[in-house]
C-alpha cells in the first residue's frame, strides 16, 4: 500500500487597521493592560450598534487581490453561534454564504532547482475557496496549576479584524504547507495588509490533514480528517502535519478504519510542541451547528468593478511576479532573485536601486546577499537602518564595475565606511574616492611597475617557476601574491596575465 | 407544523437553555404554532422573485479607521459575574479531553 497526502489550511489573517472591524477600540497589541481596549460593541452590550471599518474593508479586498481571488459585488455579514468564553456575545460576526472574496490561486514554489543547476522550478498551485472578513474573539487564559481554579479572559482582541483564507485540500506535504504559508506570508507583508507577528497572534493556521491509500487492489481509500487547530509557528504547522501523518498510516494500518465509516469521522486536535504531538480538542458544539444567519444589526456591502481596479491599481508588485521581473532585468539566478525579494519589500527596494544605479544586477546581488547580510546580522541592523544607504553602495560597485578598484579593496572601502558611520561621518561618493587615494588603492592602469615587480620577484623564485614549468599550476598563486605585495592596487588579473605570458617565453 | 420534542431540547441545549420535561411540552405546542404561523408564507409564488438576503435595504454603512477612546477597565468589567480587577473570571477551561 501506498498513500497520498492531502493537506487543506485555514489561515487567518490579522488586518493592519488602528481600530476593531466593528468599533473604535484600539487593536493595539496589549496583553500587560488586559480589558482597557473594549466599548459596548465589542464586550457585546445590548443595544449597541457595530459599524463596518472602512479600511478593514479595504484590506481584505486587498488580501483578496493578492490571492487572486474574485471579490463579490455584495457581500453581507453572518452571526455564527456558539459559546466560549472569549466570545462576548456568544456569536461571532462572520460571512456565511456570501463572502467579499472567492476562488483565487496561490502558486508557490516547491522544488529548490535553482539550488541543484537549474532545471524549471516545481510549482504547487494551491486553490484558494474563499476569503472572508470577521471578527477575532478575545483571548482566554487557562490556570497553569492544573488545580482547576478559573479562567481569565482578557476582550482587548475582541473585535480585531481578520481575514480568514481557505484554500482547497491542493497541498501534498508538510513541506509544501510550511512553504505556501512562507510564501501568503511574503505576501501580505509585501501588501502591507498585516504584520503577520505569529508571537502576537496575528497569522494563525488551521490544518486539514488525511491520506488517499492506494490499495493492493488499486483502490483509494481516504483516512478520517484530522483539523490541526490554532498552529502558530510555520515550524510547528510542519511538524504537526508530520505527526498526524505518521499516526494516520499507522492507525490505517492497524484499523483499516476510512472517512465516513464508524470511529471515521473528522476530529479536532491541538498540537503540541514539547512532545511533537497532536491531542483531542473537546468538541465547542456538538457537530458544530453553528447556526448561522444574517446578521440585522449591519447591512451589506457592495462594491463595483470601477473600485475594486482602483484598489488593484494601489497595490504593489506581489513577491512572486517581482522574483521573476528582477531575475530576468538583471541576470540574476533564481536562487539570488528568491534571496533578495523573500527578504522583504525594504530589501528589494534597496536592490533595486543599486542595481539600477550602478549597472550590474548581479554584483549588487553579490553584495546584498554576502557582504551586507553579513554586516546587518553582526551589527544587529535591518535594511532601513544600515549606514550604507543604496546611492554610496552603487557608487563603490560602480568603481568596482570600472576597474578602479579591486573587490578586495572594495571591501576594505566597506568595513571603513562602516566604522566612519559609526563615528558619525557623512557617508559620500567622495569620501569613497578619498579612501582610495589615500590608501592607494586604485587599480594601477599602468602597467610599468607591475612589470618591473614581475621581473623582479620572478629573478628570486627560480623553484616556483620550475614547479610551474613542470605542471604544478598552482604555484602561480605565490608568485602573484609576491607582486601584489608589492604593486599595491594591481588587479590580479592582469598580473595573472602578465606574469603567464612571461613564463610562457 | 409539528416539531419534535428532540428538536426542542436541542435547540435549548444549543441556546444553553435549561428546560424542563414538564416545560418541553408546553414549549413544543407553542413554538409549533409559531412556525405554523409563519409557514401561511409558504403559500406566496416566488417563482419570478429574488432571494432576499436582508431585511435593511440600506448598504455600505461605514465608519473610518479613527480610534475613539475605549471604557475605562473598571467599566467594562463592572457587569462581569466576577472579575480580579483586571480580567473577567470563568469557570476552568478545560480544552483537552
Ligand atoms: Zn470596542
Amino acid at each position: 500500500m501506498s498513500y497520498e497526502i492531502i493537506i487543506g489550511l485555514e489561515i487567518h489573517v490579522q488586518l493592519q487597521t488602528k481600530t476593531k472591524i466593528f468599533c473604535g477600540c484600539s487593536t493595539t497589541f496589549n496583553p500587560d493592560h488586559p480589558n482597557v481596549q473594549t466599548c459596548p460593541v465589542c464586550l457585546g452590550l445590548p443595544g449597541a450598534l457595530p459599524v463596518l471599518n472602512e479600511h478593514a474593508y479595504y484590506l481584505g479586498v486587498k488580501t483578496a487581490l493578492g490571492l487572486g481571488c474574485q471579490i463579490a459585488p455584495y457581500t453581507k455579514w453572518d452571526r455564527k453561534q456558539y459559546f466560549y468564553p472569549d466570545l462576548p456575545k456568544g456569536y461571532q460576526i462572520s460571512q456565511f454564504d456570501l463572502p467579499f472574496s472567492h476562488h483565487g490561486q496561490v502558486d508557490v514554489v516547491t522544488g529548490d532547482s535553482s539550488a541543484n543547476g537549474g532545471n524549471e522550478p516545481t510549482v504547487r498551485r494551491v486553490r484558494i475557496l474563499r476569503a472572508h472578513l470577521e471578527e477575532d474573539a478575545g483571548k482566554n487564559m487557562h490556570d497553569e496549576s492544573g488545580r482547576g481554579r478559573d479562567s481569565k479572559v482578557d476582550l482587548n482582541r475582541a473585535g480585531t479584524p481578520l481575514v480568514e483564507i481557505v484554500t482547497e485540500p491542493d497541498l501534498r506535504s508538510a513541506d509544501e504547507a510550511r512553504r505556501f504559508l512562507e510564501e501568503l506570508r511574503l505576501m501580505l507583508t509585501y501588501l502591507e495588509v498585516s504584520d503577520c507577528n505569529m508571537q502576537e497572534g496575528s497569522l494563525r493556521c488551521d490544518a486539514n490533514v488525511n491520506l488517499h491509500v492506494t490499495q493492493p487492489d488499486g483502490t483509494k481509500v481516504p483516512t478520517p480528517i484530522v483539523e490541526i487547530k490554532n498552529l502558530n509557528s510555520f515550524r510547528f504547522t510542519e511538524q504537526a502535519i508530520e505527526y498526524e501523518v505518521a499516526r494516520q498510516w499507522e492507525s490505517f494500518q492497524q484499523t483499516g478504519i476510512r472517512m465516513g465509516a464508524k470511529g471515521g469521522h473528522k476530529r479536532t486536535v491541538g498540537f503540541d510542541p514539547n512532545r511533537g504531538s497532536t491531542y483531542s480538542l473537546r468538541e465547542k458544539e456538538e457537530a458544530a451547528d453553528y447556526r448561522y444567519f444574517p446578521d440585522p444589526d449591519l447591512v451589506p456591502v457592495m462594491t463595483s468593478v470601477e473600485k475594486i481596479n482602483s484598489i488593484r491599481a494601489e497595490m504593489c508588485e506581489l513577491p512572486a511576479t517581482r522574483r521573476q521581473r528582477i531575475l530576468d532585468e538583471f541576470q540574476l539566478s533564481p536562487y539570488d532573485a528568491a534571496v533578495i525579494i523573500d527578504q522583504g519589500r525594504a530589501v528589494a527596494d534597496y536592490f533595486e536601486e543599486v542595481a539600477k544605479t550602478c549597472g550590474d544586477g548581479k554584483q549588487a546581488a553579490n553584495w546584498l546577499t554576502q557582504d551586507m547580510q553579513a554586516a546587518m546580522k553582526e551589527r544587529d541592523e535591518t535594511i532601513s537602518n544600515f549606514p550604507i544607504r543604496p546611492h554610496v553602495l552603487s557608487a563603490l560597485l560602480d568603481r568596482i564595475n570600472k576597474k578602479q578598484i579591486t573587490i578586495k579593496s572594495a571591501r576594505e572601502v566597506f568595513t571603513t565606511l562602516l566604522e566612519d558611520a559609526d563615528s558619525g561621518h557623512p557617508l559620500s561618493a567622495n569620501r569613497i574616492d578619498e579612501l582610495v587615494k589615500s590608501r592607494g588603492l586604485a587599480i594601477v592602469q599602468d602597467t610599468g611597475p607591475i612589470e618591473t615587480a614581475i621581473a623582479e620577484v620572478l629573478s628570486r623564485n627560480a623553484k616556483a617557476i620550475a614547479d610551474f614549468k613542470s605542471g604544478n599550476e598552482k604555484a602561480i598563486g605565490a608568485l602573484i601574491g609576491q607582486v601584489m605585495k608589492s604593486v599595491k592596487g594591481a588587479d590580479p588579473q592582469t598580473v595573472r596575465e602578465k606574469l603567464l605570458a612571461k613564463l610562457g617565453e | 407544523m409539528e416539531l419534535s420534542r428532540d428538536v426542542v431540547r436541542k435547540v435549548a441545549d444549543l441556546a444553553r437553555l435549561k428546560v424542563s420535561e414538564g416545560e418541553l411540552d408546553s414549549l413544543v405546542s407553542d413554538l409549533s404554532a409559531m412556525i405554523g404561523y409563519v409557514q401561511v408564507l409558504n403559500e406566496v409564488d416566488t417563482t419570478d422573485v429574488a432571494p432576499m438576503v436582508h431585511a435593511v435595504e440600506l448598504h455600505n454603512v461605514l465608519r473610518s479607521d479613527t480610534i475613539i477612546e475605549s471604557l475605562p477597565r473598571s467599566e467594562a468589567l463592572s457587569n462581569a459575574p466576577r472579575s480580579d480587577g483586571s480580567y473577567f473570571l470563568v469557570p476552568a477551561i478545560i480544552e483537552s479531553e
